[in-house]
C-alpha cells in the first residue's frame, strides 16, 4: 500500500515537472514565439511553415482549437478573461469580433497594418472585422450560401423564394419519386437558423438591430422576412426533418435524390462529386431573392484577431498579414476549400478548376450581409433562434414583438439565456 | 476477547486522570494535523462559494465591462421572474422525480435479485453493475445515436423514425430514460447493503406466523431497511437534480428541455454573464440544500428506533 502511494506521488511529481518543462520551452531558447490559436484547418501547419521560413526574429505556432465554434469562442474567452498572454494571433468566427473588442481582448489595427488589410480586400467581410468604425480584425476566409438545384429536373434556376416553391410543388405533385421537388435549407435552432433568417431580413431590406447595435428594432421588413420564413416553413416543398436539419442533413437530402434544390454553404460541391448520380446534375445559382432584388446572403468566414495581452503585437501584427497573404489566401482556397477575401485571388487561374462556381460566390460577396454587430451576438443568435424554432410555428406579428423585447434585454444584458 | 472487556473497567479509574490529559494532547495535535486540510478546504470550497455570492449582487457582464455595478437583489428578481428559468426547473424537478421512483423500484427488484440469486452470483452483480461503470458522456452519446434516424435502431424500431429528440415531451422522456438506465445499478448497489441489515431470522419468523411474500417485504424488510433507502433516495435525487451531463449530449438544452444546471452553464459560460449566471448558482446551492434539509429532517425521525418513538 505504502509502496503503491509512493509511486503514485512520485510519477504526479514527474508529470508537473514534465509539464512545466513543457510549458517553459515555448519561451525558453531566447526566440520569439507567436502561437496562433485556430480551429483544426487539416493544410493550415504549411502556411504556417511558409511563414515560418520568411519570418524575422520570431517563430509561429499552430494550436489547434476544438473543432466545434462554441467550444473554440469558450476556450478563448476563458482566457482572455484571465488575461492570459500566452495567445497572440486568434481566428475569430466573423460573429465575434464586437464582443471582444468592446471587452477590451483584442487591439485595433491601426496604420500600416490597417491599411494592409483594407488592400483589396472584399468590403463585406472586411466590414465584419470592425466594430463602432474601427477595425480589429483581418479577414482570413469568407463563405456565403448559394442555391444549388438539379440541372436535370429544373432547367432554369428560380430566381425568388415563391418561384422556387412553386417550382418545387410542381416536381412533388406527379408524385413521382424520381422527380423530386423539396427544398432542404438550415431550420434546426442552432445558428444555422439565424443566418437563414438575417438573409431574409436584409434582403427584405429591413434590419434586426439598429446601427449601433444597442436597440432591438426588428422592423417591417424584418416582420416579412418571418412571413417568408414561415410560408416556406408550412409549404409542401419544405423537407419534413427542416426544423431539425443542419448543414450537413441538407446536404444529405440532396445526395440521397430527396430534395431538387438546397441552400448551402459552398463545401457541398466537393462533398458531391463523390455522388456519380448527383455530381453531373449538380448546379448552381444566386441565392433566391425575396421581391427580385438580389438577395443579400448573410457572410460567414474567419477573422484574424491579434490578443490585447499579447507580449509582441508587433510580430502579431506581421504574422497576421502573413498568414492571410494573397499567396497563402489561395493555397487554402485550393486545400481546404475555403473561399478567399481577396479578390484579386478569384482571378487566378488555379481557382477555376475547385471553384467553378466562383463567379456566383464573388456575385454574392459583393451584395452580401453581416449578422447583427453587438458584443453580445452570443446572446442576440440564442434568442432568434430559440424564438424562431420551429419555424412552422411562426406568427409574423407576436413573434416579431417577442423579439423585439428578449432581443433588447439580451442587449441590455438584463435577460437571461434560454 | 473477554479478558480485554474484563481488563478495561479494572484500568480505568485509575488512570483517567493521566489517560485524559494525554488525550487533550492529542487532540490537540490532531486538531493541528487537520488544521491544513481543513484550511485549504475553506480555500477551495468555502472561497468560490462567497465569491459567487458576491458576483451574483453584482450587474457583471464580461461582454461590458464598463457596466459593472452592484445591484443588490435586482439578478435574483430577474431570474426569479424569468420564464425560462422555471421552465428549467420544472423540467429538472419533473426528470428528477420520475427517475428517482422508477430507480427505485427498479433498484429495489435488481438488489432483490443480487441479493437472492444462487447461481452466477458474480456474474449478475457484474452484468448488472455495467451501464453505472460507463463514463456517463459515452453512454449519453450511444442514447443520442440509437435515437437519431437513420442511423438509429431505436428510431427506427420504437419512434418509426421521428427524431424524438427534438420535441420536448419525447426529449425529456428519452433523458430520464438515459438516466434510469444509468443509475438503477447505484440505486439497486445501495439498496443491497440495506438488504444485508435484514436478519434472515426475521424473516423465517415471520414467514413461520404466516406472513406472505408481500408482507414479509412491506412489514419486515422495507421498515428495517428503511435508513439504507432514505440514504439511497437523498444520493439519487441530489445526484438528479443536478443533471448536466446527459442533457449536454443528448438535446444541448434545445426545444426548452435545459435543466437549470445546463441554464446556468448557458449564462455563464456561454453568454459570459457572471452576474446572472452566480444568481443561478447560488439558486441551485440553496435547492440542493432544502433537499438535502428535508431528507436529513426525516432522517432524524426515522434512523435511531426505526418505528419507536421517534414518528412524528
Amino acid at each position: 500500500m505504502r509502496g503503491k502511494g509512493h509511486r503514485l506521488a512520485a510519477a504526479g511529481g514527474a508529470a508537473l515537472i514534465a509539464t512545466s518543462a513543457l510549458a517553459g520551452c515555448g519561451s525558453g531558447d531566447g526566440g520569439i514565439t507567436i502561437n496562433v490559436y485556430k480551429y483544426p484547418q487539416e493544410n493550415f501547419q504549411q502556411i504556417v511553415d511558409n511563414c515560418n521560413d520568411r519570418a524575422a526574429g520570431y517563430e509561429i505556432v499552430y494550436h489547434k482549437l476544438p473543432r466545434e465554434a462554441d467550444g473554440q469562442r469558450e476556450q478563448m474567452v476563458r482566457r482572455l478573461a484571465a488575461g492570459d498572454d500566452d495567445m497572440d494571433v486568434l481566428a475569430l468566427d466573423v460573429t465575434w469580433t464586437a464582443e471582444l473588442a468592446k471587452a477590451g481582448w483584442i487591439k485595433e489595427f491601426t496604420g500600416q497594418a490597417k491599411a494592409q488589410v483594407e488592400d483589396g480586400t472584399l468590403e463585406t467581410p472586411l466590414e465584419t472585422a470592425r466594430y463602432a468604425g474601427r477595425l480589429y480584425g483581418a479577414p482570413d476566409n469568407t463563405n456565403v450560401q448559394l442555391l444549388w438545384y438539379r440541372g436535370d429536373l429544373v432547367p432554369t434556376p428560380p430566381k425568388t423564394w415563391s418561384e422556387m416553391i412553386e417550382m418545387g410543388a410542381r416536381l412533388e405533385a406527379d408524385g413521382d419519386d424520381k422527380t423530386p421537388g423539396l427544398v432542404a435549407a438550415q431550420g434546426k435552432q442552432y445558428e444555422g437558423l439565424v443566418v437563414l433568417y438575417n438573409t431574409l431580413v436584409n434582403t427584405a431590406g429591413g434590419q434586426i438591430l439598429d446601427e449601433s447595435g444597442t436597440k432591438a428594432v426588428v422592423d417591417d421588413g424584418a416582420v416579412k422576412a418571418l412571413e417568408v420564413l414561415k410560408q416556406f416553413a408550412t409549404s409542401k416543398v419544405v423537407d419534413p426533418s427542416f426544423s431539425n436539419a443542419a448543414e450537413d442533413d441538407a446536404r444529405l437530402a440532396m445526395e440521397n435524390g430527396k430534395a431538387a434544390f438546397q441552400l448551402n454553404w459552398p463545401y457541398i460541391y466537393a462533398a458531391a462529386q463523390a455522388v456519380p448520380d448527383l455530381a453531373p446534375n449538380l448546379k448552381w445559382a444566386p441565392y433566391p431573392s425575396i421581391d427580385g432584388d438580389p438577395a443579400e446572403v448573410t457572410v460567414g468566414g474567419i477573422n484574424y484577431a491579434v490578443s490585447a495581452f499579447s507580449r509582441h503585437p508587433d510580430e502579431s501584427f506581421d504574422a497576421v498579414s502573413c498568414l492571410r497573404s494573397a499567396e497563402n489566401q489561395k493555397f487554402a482556397a485550393i486545400n481546404d476549400g475555403v473561399p478567399p477575401t481577396i479578390e484579386s485571388v478569384y482571378d487566378d487561374p488555379e481557382m477555376a478548376e475547385p471553384y467553378p462556381m466562383k463567379e456566383a460566390i464573388l456575385e454574392t460577396l459583393k451584395n452580401a450581409s453581416a449578422r447583427p454587430r453587438t458584443p453580445a451576438y452570443q446572446n442576440v443568435s440564442t434568442v432568434i433562434s430559440t424564438i424562431l424554432s420551429p419555424p412552422g410555428g411562426i406568427d409574423p406579428e407576436r413573434t416579431a414583438e417577442r423579439l423585439r423585447s428578449e432581443l433588447q434585454d439580451a442587449l441590455d444584458s438584463k435577460g437571461v439565456l434560454p | 476477547m473477554s479478558h480485554a472487556l474484563d481488563a478495561e473497567p479494572r484500568l480505568s479509574p485509575k488512570a483517567k486522570a493521566a489517560l485524559s490529559e494525554g488525550k487533550k494532547a492529542e487532540r490537540r495535535l490532531g486538531l493541528l494535523l487537520c488544521a491544513p486540510a481543513i484550511l485549504i478546504m475553506a480555500a477551495v470550497a468555502g472561497w468560490p462559494i462567497l465569491y459567487s455570492l458576491w458576483l451574483s449582487l453584482q450587474r457583471y457582464d464580461l461582454k461590458f465591462p464598463d457596466r459593472t455595478e452592484f445591484v443588490g437583489l435586482d439578478n435574483y428578481v430577474t431570474v426569479l421572474t424569468n420564464p425560462y428559468w422555471w421552465n428549467a426547473m420544472w423540467v429538472t424537478v419533473l426528470i428528477t422525480v420520475v427517475s428517482v421512483a422508477v430507480e427505485l423500484v427498479l433498484g429495489m427488484a435488481l438488489a432483490l435479485i443480487m441479493h437472492r440469486t444462487l447461481v452466477g452470483r458474480g456474474i449478475v452483480r457484474t452484468s448488472t453493475l455495467i451501464p453505472y461503470g460507463i463514463v456517463t458522456v459515452v453512454a449519453a452519446f450511444s442514447w443520442r445515436y440509437a435515437w437519431t434516424p437513420g442511423t438509429g435502431y431505436l428510431a427506427e424500431t420504437v419512434a418509426g423514425g421521428d427524431p424524438v429528440l427534438t420535441e420536448k415531451i419525447p426529449a425529456i422522456m428519452v433523458v430520464t430514460l438515459a438516466e434510469i438506465w444509468k443509475t438503477t445499478p447505484f440505486m439497486a448497489l445501495l439498496l443491497m447493503a440495506g438488504l444485508a441489515l435484514v436478519p434472515d431470522d426475521l424473516l423465517k419468523a415471520a414467514a413461520m406466523d404466516g406472513a406472505s411474500a408481500w408482507q414479509r417485504f412491506t412489514k419486515v424488510m422495507v421498515p428495517v431497511m428503511k435508513p439504507a433507502i432514505l440514504v439511497a433516495l437523498l444520493f439519487r435525487t441530489l445526484d438528479a437534480f443536478r443533471i448536466f451531463d446527459n442533457l449536454f449530449v443528448l438535446t444541448a438544452g434545445s426545444q426548452g428541455t435545459s435543466s437549470v444546471s445546463m441554464l446556468t452553464y448557458n449564462n455563464l459560460i456561454k453568454g459570459l454573464n457572471l452576474g446572472i449566471g452566480s444568481t443561478m448558482s447560488v439558486l441551485i446551492f440553496i435547492a440542493v440544500a432544502v433537499i438535502a434539509f428535508v431528507f436529513v429532517k426525516l432522517f432524524g425521525t426515522a434512523a435511531p428506533g426505526g418505528d419507536g418513538g421517534g414518528r412524528r
